[in-house]
């Protein structure tokens, strides 16, 4: 091959060359790393795997459960498993169906009354406790003495179990007190449908609650004397 | 030929031993003038083979282009005008021309 001259500059443009190809690939590399992208997708594999988890636990607690009830069945321990809100329960009471207004906000207007929130559940249970309600279930959960309702986004968290409107509420007590409870001139009700809020209210002979399915944890509470 | 690949080599251990990392933002300007750097030295090679190279050509032809091919890329990035695919069409299609007329040179040796 014949020699040129100018090989000098030549060899400084690939210089060049040679130096940004090396950042550049490094610079890619840090950038299929850290991308934002493969974090979402380890965190989702990681939530589908914990799901799995979950589901299989569940099933083993299920079994456990079921084992337990056969062994031991005192008259003592049907009782506080009826307080504690393990059983389901039928009898007659009430179910209260609410679901976010059908209004349109108007400009300016802040869209939040219009919809239903922790503290308006929260009322109306409050008033069915007071009425005397012996269970009462939120969209299908339980609530038992540990159990929280409160917003979890655009959604309502019960019992760690999160559900969108409509809810759907169940009591089991006298019917007719209940009812009186939430629909009382200036009761929880009346509130409520200043708003637009929809609540609907039935009366039945057979209100179904099902059982506190989660589990009750305990880690920091010991037994103590009782002060008096 | 071998002056090149010596410079490349250099470059690249440059390059790596460097720490310089680019805002993600850079990453487009600077691939541009990489392929630049490219198609200057295919076709710094391919005028060598002709006889015809001259230094100074070369490098104000890879500068300006360098350059130019920078500041399309930024005017386009205000623009929002995707400039920056022009100059890879463009440069990438010179460095395959280059290519061609290069492998022509090479095959009369043969």
């Amino acid at each position: 091959m014949r020699k040129f001259i100018g090989g000098w500059s030549l060899m400084f443009v690939c210089m060049i060359i040679g130096f940004m190809l090396a950042v550049q690939f490094r610079q890619v590399q840090i950038a299929k790393e850290s991308l934002p992208a493969q974090r979402t997708e380890e965190l989702a594999g990681r939530l589908v795997q914990l799901e799995e988890e979950r589901d299989e636990l569940e099933k083993q607690l299920e079994l456990l459960k079921q084992e337990a009830e056969t062994s031991t069945n005192s008259e003592l321990l049907t009782e506080l498993k009826l307080q504690a809100g393990v059983l389901p329960l039928t009898g007659e009471g009430i179910i209260i169906k609410m679901d976010d207004s059908t209004r349109v906000a108007k400009a300016g207007e802040n869209p939040n009354v219009y919809l239903i929130h922790d503290d308006d559940l929260l009322r109306v249970i409050n008033e069915l406790r007071a009425a005397g309600a012996e269970a009462v279930a939120v969209n299908g959960q339980r609530l038992v003495a540990t159990s929280e309702i409160r917003c979890a986004g655009p959604t309502l968290s019960v019992n760690n179990v999160r559900s969108a409107a409509p809810y759907e509420i169940c009591a089991i007590g006298e019917k007719k007190s209940l009812e009186n409870a939430i629909q009382m001139r200036g009761g929880v009700a009346e509130t409520l449908k200043v708003w637009g809020i929809q609540l609907e209210v039935t009366a039945a002979d057979n209100v179904y609650i099902p059982p506190y399915k989660g589990t009750f944890r305990r880690a920091y509470s010991r037994i103590a004397e009782e002060n008096t | 030929m071998t002056k090149a690949l010596i410079g490349l080599f250099i470059g690249m251990i440059l390059g790596g031993l460097c720490p310089i990392s680019l805002p993600a933002s850079y990453t487009k300007l600077f691939s541009v003038v990489l392929l630049v750097a490219l198609d200057a030295v295919v076709g710094g090679l391919r005028a060598a083979l002709n006889d015809r190279f001259s230094d100074t050509v070369f490098i104000t032809g890879f500068l300006t282009n360098a350059l130019f091919a920078a500041f399309l890329v930024f005017l386009g990035d205000r623009l929002a005008l995707d400039l920056y695919y022009v100059a890879l069409l463009v440069f990438g299609f010179r460095i395959f021309k280059n290519l061609a007329g290069l492998r022509r040179h090479l095959l009369k040796f043969l």
